[in-house]
């Protein structure tokens, strides 16, 4: 993942403890995301298990896909309240969204274990805010993540907001995951073809 | 300078530093690398892309591979993660391999690694399970990771880690015998909430804790996770040590140490068991927390004894001590974590009868050893909740569609509570079962 210095696209607002179960199923599990084909499996099935009432807050209801494309969301960028990512190790839940065409989440704060799939597999940017978003931006809102700044500016209403800085995870998140961030760290050689 | 937590200490020693600090970034030596089916083929796929198609893993000894997930299925694409699986492990040559259809197939990894001798005090496992905590009950550092951190780990032995701060958790008093260790960790993930213990360690202390077997201990480390929890972990004692030493195949040597007197713990709760009392966790999260009195009645479908956290031989004597004699009102499904604790329940008697007898003349079904409906599953996973049933079940997770159907209610609750609700249809107070 080379990082960009914008991410500008229409987001898709989420609750809390948005778990595992819900960014991808168990039975959607059986995919192997080392296959190209199978990969994209798996944006397909990204965010099936949110109740519906759940899906595309403050309203719900609103699904993650439209006719058309079943595979890639129209939405971008998804803000989420506490604990997004809570719930299983399955890597298939950041890889769901990075397939369904999803370059950024901005919640409250992770899980753990999220949190380190996202970041050491370079599927996309896990940002913190300290406000509490999800009441302040509405499904189908244009935004734009300014990387450098750490701001994030809602277009369709015109308010400003600071996430929090990436911090420690930035050289990660930088260099693209946890493999070129070893190596350049000197812990890791990959194969001389 | 203040002392160590046990989990900063075998952190430090793993980094082959004298100390860490919460908030230390770490690179780790890892003892063990656990995989299974649902994360394995990916995780093979990352070190193969990344290490080279001929690479060879770190140290065969050390990688130990469980497929537990989607064992009883028809899902061809289910079946052939298996096979890949298999053919890693005939490519690498590794030996700690418990493949299905041979008489090695274990079950739920966890279990799996316990009952084979793969947990030790004082080492470092990672596993491609969130509930890898598990084997914090031994006094270890165990915690779940995701492909790209195991296909990284498979290649190098090593990872980098946070270093947690530690919550303490402190029990004091013994055990009635109408409470188990699930209504323990219940209490504590509804005081803190399912985000209380994130990016933290959860260490279990006092004389409550000291008082349960291993499996107990496991059903408590198994569930930090479920708080947010980075580990859990109980201090090996006599208890720890005889376990380990029975099942330590290889008779690697390991280390036993525990907390300083002086460590800082940055958090304390201190619980009396003889003021708890049975607990739920009501839908749709582990922290809903509900005591049993206050939803006596509640109609249930199904009841569910099962999973690494609950399908244990402490848990099936629970619930046969309640379930003896008795008819149940709803389906009700036993799933045996293990192929072990399936025999157990063939050998092991209640007034005369076998286990596996109790609960099939209580009208149970009993399905083969794996993670089955625990966790949904394919469709016609033994025990999976396709319709928007209500099952009170002894595992892990609650969330919306964990077991299946999306709009299905799961109830969370000890082996005694989910037997005493299967007789009755409903909700029900296991006290009732002790006058």
């Amino acid at each position: 993942m080379k990082l960009p210095e914008i991410i500008r696209g229409k987001v898709y607002v989420l609750g809390d403890n948005v778990d595992t179960d819900q960014i991808i199923p168990a039975q959607y599990l059986t995919f192997n995301p080392s296959i190209p084909e199978e990969y994209r499996q798996f944006g397909k099935y990204a965010l099936i298990g949110v109740p519906a009432s759940q899906g595309g807050l403050p309203k719900g209801h609103i699904p993650f896909h439209e006719a058309g494309d079943e595979f890639v969301s129209p939405y971008t960028i998804i803000v989420a309240g506490k604990n997004f990512g809570c719930g299983s190790s399955r890597e298939h839940a950041p890889i769901a969204l990075d397939a369904a065409g999803i370059k950024a989440v901005i919640a409250e704060f992770y899980a753990r274990i999220f949190f380190r799939n996202a970041v050491n597999g370079g599927y996309l940017i896990p940002f913190e805010t300290p406000a509490r978003l999800i009441e302040k931006v509405c499904t189908g809102d244009v935004l734009r993540i300014e990387l450098a700044t750490s701001t994030m500016v809602n277009e369709t209403t015109g308010e400003q907001f600071l996430l929090r800085s990436l911090g420690e995870v930035a050289p990660i998140i930088e260099t693209g995951g946890l493999f070129p961030y070893a190596e350049k760290a000197g812990m890791f050689s990959p194969p001389s073809h | 300078m203040a002392g160590m937590t046990l989990t900063e200490k075998i952190l430090a020693k793993h980094a082959q530093r004298a100390r860490v600090a919460p908030g230390d970034n770490i690179w780790v030596d890892i003892d063990v690398l656990m995989t299974h089916d649902v994360c394995g083929p990916g995780t093979i796929g990352v070190f193969h892309k990344q290490f080279g198609k001929n690479a060879k893993v770190w140290d065969r000894d050390k990688v130990v591979i469980i497929p537990d997930h989607y064992i009883f299925t028809a899902d061809a694409m289910a079946n052939r993660n298996v096979d890949v699986l298999r053919a890693f492990v005939k490519e690498q040559g590794l030996p700690h391999f418990y493949d299905v259809g041979t008489d090695r197939y274990k079950g739920v990894c966890h279990i799996a690694l316990a009952e084979e001798g793969h947990t030790r005090p004082g080492e470092l496992l990672l596993g491609t399970d969130s509930h890898t905590c598990n084997a914090g009950a031994f006094g270890e550092f165990a915690t779940g990771i995701g492909n790209t951190d195991a296909g990284f780990v498979m290649g190098t032995g090593k990872l980098w880690l946070k270093t947690p701060p530690t919550m303490r958790f402190v029990f004091h008093g013994e055990l009635p015998p109408w409470l188990m260790a699930k209504d323990m960790i219940l209490s504590v993930i509804g005081d803190i909430g399912c985000d209380g213990a994130t990016y933290k360690a959860m260490e279990f202390d006092g004389q409550g804790v000291f008082g349960l077997n291993m499996e107990e201990r496991m059903t408590l480390c198994n569930m930090v996770i479920e708080a947010g929890g980075k580990n859990g972990v109980i201090a090996p004692d006599q208890v720890t040590l005889d376990y380990v030493n029975a099942r330590n195949k290889s008779g690697k040597k390991y280390e036993v140490t525990q907390s300083d007197g002086d460590a800082t713990f940055e958090f304390e709760k201190v619980y009396d068991l003889s003021q708890l009392k049975p607990v739920v966790a009501k839908p749709h999260s582990p922290d809903n927390k509900a005591f049993v009195d206050e939803l006596v009645g509640t109609r249930l479908d199904r009841a569910y004894i099962g999973s690494c956290t609950g399908g244990k031989m402490t848990d099936f004597r629970a619930a046969a001590r309640v379930l003896n004699g008795h008819t149940v009102k709803v389906d009700t499904f036993i799933v045996p974590a293990t192929t072990e604790i399936a025999k157990n329940l063939k050998t092991e008697t209640l007034d005369g009868k076998s286990l596996e007898q109790v609960f099939l003349n209580a009208g149970a079904k009993i399905g083969e050893a794996s993670c089955a409906a625990c966790l949904g599953g394919p469709g016609d996973t033994f025990g999976r909740l396709n319709a928007a049933l209500r099952c009170i079940s002894t595992t892990n997770r609650n969330f919306p569609g964990r077991m299946g159907h999306k709009e299905a209610e799961v109830f969370l609750a000890s082996p005694l509570t989910v037997a005493a609700s299967a007789l009755n249809g409903s909700i029900t107070d296991p006290r009732e079962y002790f006058a």
